[in-house]
């Protein structure tokens, strides 16, 4: 009855350069490649690879090439050959089709239609080798009362804020969807750039109390891992309402993926699935997250900013506003293109909007109801190098959150087969094999190259519009102009068009 | 409206367009209080000629109406008699109008197209005052703006107490004389400004100083913080309709002054911030303080090149931005203080001068009157 699906990838060999060492075979967890005796040479069964360049990378010999299987149905531009295999694949199966990262359709990147501008005769570029050029970011609630002592001196009436180095965190990834040794690389790159990472649903691990000042601990709707030790170690305590990849489901985490450790910090029994449910049961209502924000609030006395996280939907602007009043802190958006381990492939494909558009109309809204000081923005989904940090803050933005980005600097390939639980990479997996694939010191460096690698980009970009605190670059919306766009998309992105 | 005849018909009017101008400032206080005529303010910004381009001029004089100095005085441009009319019609029911003229000008063939030129020495109705659950300030601020939005070709530059704004289209030296600063005022402060914008329809109300009340400022730089200090202060009732970094830079202050109470040095600390890196080698004290600051008001921080000389009741205070892309030279002798662009502005009046110094970058200067000024 089942349907033989054609592979979407061939493995090519050399069998010029190829010397049989067999490394390919060892690091492949999908047991794509093997030596075959009878013939005396290696062979590939192409059926298997999610086309993750493990061993492509890892070849002595640059012998292996993985290239598009050009093997197609006949051709038919209403049904795609991807189409076809996903009604196969379901009439094999009877289930609901699972994805992992984000949506890789053809919809629009906005980011890519946004230009960034510069200083030109009337007023000068600032060099940020040369001057001072600041990137430091507060995030937490501004809008305070003004109070003198007897002194009349002003005293310090801030509620309690975040302070970012440079306006870049780590987004949420929990332990558990990601390993102890990708946790590691975060929690130790966050520490040492001076920024935040986040725990995701996932708890914190014992051995990363140690990182807690640079962590961002979150609540979910399952509740894994939260604790009162777990929110009074956090600098910061995430509600996740929701995420881009998955707007209006909940978490899934496959039992294989469960392992002691993980099952210790989640406090959920082992080898079993893991679905945090869809909405928080006890928050049906805008209200009822005001009273688990304060909640929050009470259990760690007045001391943490309380963040909470949204998908990008369609009526986001509302929404934030609701939140806005409901005592937190900052609010994080979360855009249709978010990265996931693991969600339905409809829902990641189908539902939600773009990052930009959401932040452009969040960042109006409270504003224009005169509440943008009673919260910090924090956007997430897609952020892919400095130029798209510079440009959500222009936009409105307060920070961004970066997911897919800071795995791919560990190592991720983007096979978007998370899921599997087999990551070659050790990224994405709980098999102490691979995890151990990932060294936590090789890591942690080249995320802190990332991410300063940016600050010096952004930097520059900064100075080129003449601007030397990252401060008046925030929802500076005339410093960018729109290419390609409609008037409806530029009315609501609050830009103009390049060359108005 | 007031379109002067350099202007292209056909270019967008002030307000529909950003624009961006290069400028000259100066200023001068008797901080004994003594008042002088608008005549050595206009020769300091004549000496800087070339920083402006003919296309506005203006000047603040504070103390010049000392007859009617409990009255808030309005100084209007209007298109045409109907546009009068109709303002006339609205200053009467809000307002009584204890005084009113046509301003005495003198004419000069470098000034052309001027608009009408009014004044009115008003107060608040009290009644409507009462009724309006507004202050007596925000009241008169709402009314200014209702009638700049409202009012097809009327336009209300000037509207503080015992204070007054003249400005137009032209070169500074010459928008002076024409308004007889020269012969007809006596201040104990002037500020003065010479206009280069980059782009401009020629509007008059489009020159400097920009009002608000007894506020005024001007400014020389293009600031490039614009849209994120604009697109902030807008959440608090500011509408910013000539898109002018001068406008946006008034408000930025009347917001942290009037609203937030901050002090002179406090605003300074918040619009043209200390470096985080300089915050850091100052006292704990000072370092709380600053920190604060720029925290609670990281919106308001104003970067590009900036010098301004804010002009209020019994004081001005001149400020650069946090890396003094512009210059700004200040000077006293005796009881009276300087401010200028560049330093000739200074010297042709007072060659012999008691202390010079060049501000550093966001250090504020405040003169004010040994009384005590109002801030």
């Amino acid at each position: 009855m089942e349907e033989f699906i054609p592979e979407e990838y061939d493995v090519l060999r050399n069998a010029e350069l190829c010397i049989a060492c067999r490394v390919c075979e060892r690091q492949c967890s999908n047991e794509v490649h093997k030596f075959d005796k009878d013939l005396n040479r290696m062979i590939a069964d192409s059926a298997k690879c999610v086309n993750c360049h493990r061993c492509v990378s890892l070849c002595p010999t640059h012998a292996l090439k993985i290239v598009k299987n050009p093997d197609t149905f006949r051709e038919n531009y209403n049904w795609p050959s991807q189409a076809m295999k996903e009604i196969y694949r379901q009439a094999n199966s009877g289930g609901v089709l699972l994805s992992s990262m984000g949506n890789p359709n053809e919809y629009p990147v906005y980011f890519n239609k946004i230009l960034v501008n510069a200083s030109q005769v009337t007023n000068p570029p600032i060099d940020p080798l040369r001057e001072p050029m600041e990137t430091v970011v507060y995030l937490g609630k501004k809008d305070v009362e003004m109070k003198r002592d007897i002194n009349g001196r002003l005293v310090d009436t801030m509620p309690p804020q975040l302070k970012l180095s440079v306006p870049v965190m780590f987004s949420a990834m929990s332990y558990g969807s990601i390993s102890y040794n990708a946790h590691e690389a975060l929690a130790r790159a966050a520490e040492e750039l001076g920024i935040y990472y986040n725990t995701g649903e996932g708890g914190l691990h014992r051995d990363f109390y140690k990182y807690s000042k640079n962590t961002i601990v979150q609540v979910a709707s399952g509740r894994f891992g939260v604790h009162s030790e777990y929110l009074s170690a956090a600098a910061a305590i995430e509600i996740k309402m929701g995420q881009g990849a998955k707007p209006g489901i909940g978490g899934h985490l496959p039992g294989m993926k469960i392992s002691d450790e993980v099952s210790k910090t989640r406090m959920i029994p082992k080898g079993i699935d893991a679905i945090s449910p869809a909405p928080h049961h006890d928050i049906y209502s805008i209200e009822d997250l005001r009273q688990l924000i304060y909640t929050i609030k009470e259990a760690t006395a007045y001391s943490k900013p309380v963040i909470v996280k949204v998908a990008a939907v369609h009526n986001v602007a509302a929404i934030a506003s609701g939140i806005a009043r409901s005592g937190a802190d900052i609010i994080a958006i979360d855009g249709f293109r978010g990265g996931t381990g693991a969600a339905p492939t409809r829902i990641r494909d189908n539902v939600g909007i773009p990052i930009e558009l959401a932040l452009a109309q969040v960042d109006e809204r409270l504003r224009q109801e005169g509440i943008r000081d009673n919260v910090s923005i924090v956007v997430a989904g897609s952020v892919h190098s400095s130029a798209d940090v510079v440009k959500a803050i222009a936009l409105g933005a307060d920070a961004c959150y970066i997911g897919t980005a800071a795995l791919l600097a560990l190592g991720c390939h983007l096979c978007r087969s998370c899921h599997t639980g087999k990551c070659n990479w050790g990224i994405a997996t709980q098999r102490e094999d691979l995890v151990k694939r990932l060294n936590p010191d090789i890591g942690y460096k080249r995320l802190v190259n990332l991410v300063t690698a940016w600050g010096h980009e952004i930097q520059e970009m900064m100075g080129g519009m003449g601007i030397n605190s990252i401060e008046a670059l925030k929802g500076n919306r005339l410093m960018l102009r729109g290419v390609g766009l409609n008037e409806t998309e530029l009315r609501i992105l609050g830009i103009k068009h390049a060359g108005e | 409206m007031f379109l002067n005849d350099m202007n292209l018909k056909n270019a967008p009017l002030e307000g529909e367009v950003r624009i961006p101008s290069g400028c000259a400032v100066s200023a001068i206080i008797d901080r004994s209080g003594k008042k002088m005529t608008g005549e050595r303010i206009i020769r300091s910004i004549a000496t800087m000629h070339d920083r402006s381009n003919g296309l506005g001029g203006g000047f603040a004089g504070y103390g010049i109406y000392p007859d009617y100095k409990e009255y808030y005085a309005f100084h209007l441009f209007y298109n045409d008699f109907q546009s009068k009319k109709e303002t006339e019609d609205f200053l009467i029911q809000h307002f009584e109008v204890v005084y009113s003229s046509e301003m005495k000008t003198r004419k000069m063939k470098k000034i052309t197209n001027e608009p009408l030129i009014y004044r009115y020495f008003l107060y608040p109705l009290s009644k409507r005052l009462a009724n309006s659950l507004l202050g007596e300030e925000q009241y008169v601020v709402k009314c200014v703006n209702k009638i700049n939005a409202e009012i097809n070709g009327a336009f209300v530059f000037s509207s503080g107490k015992d204070m007054g704004i003249f400005k137009g289209v032209g070169f500074p030296e010459d928008i002076g004389k024409f308004y007889l600063l020269d012969e007809e005022y006596e201040g104990y402060s002037w500020t003065a400004h010479g206009r280069y914008p980059t782009n401009t329809p020629g509007w008059w109300g489009g020159a400097h100083p920009f009002g608000l009340l007894d506020y005024s400022v001007v400014h020389n730089g293009e600031i490039s913080s614009y849209d994120a200090n604009r697109r902030y202060i807008e959440m608090f009732g500011y509408k910013c309709s000539l898109q002018t970094d001068t406008e946006v830079i008034t408000y930025v202050i009347d917001y942290l002054i009037r609203v937030k109470k901050l002090t002179l040095q406090e605003v300074a600390k918040v619009i043209s911030a200390s470096f985080w890196s300089t915050i850091d080698e100052k006292s704990e004290e000072e370092q709380r303080q600053e920190i604060f600051l720029r925290k609670a008001f990281p919106s308001l921080l104003i970067t590009g090149p900036f010098s301004i000389i804010f002009g209020f009741t019994g004081g001005i205070m001149a400020l650069n931005d946090r890396l003094k892309l512009r210059s700004m030279v200040c000077a006293e002798k005796g009881d009276i203080a300087y401010v200028s662009s560049e330093e000739c502005g200074i010297r042709v009046i007072e060659p012999d001068v008691d202390k010079i110094f060049s501000p550093a970058g966001g250090q504020p200067i405040v003169y004010t009157l040994k009384e005590g000024g109002s801030l």
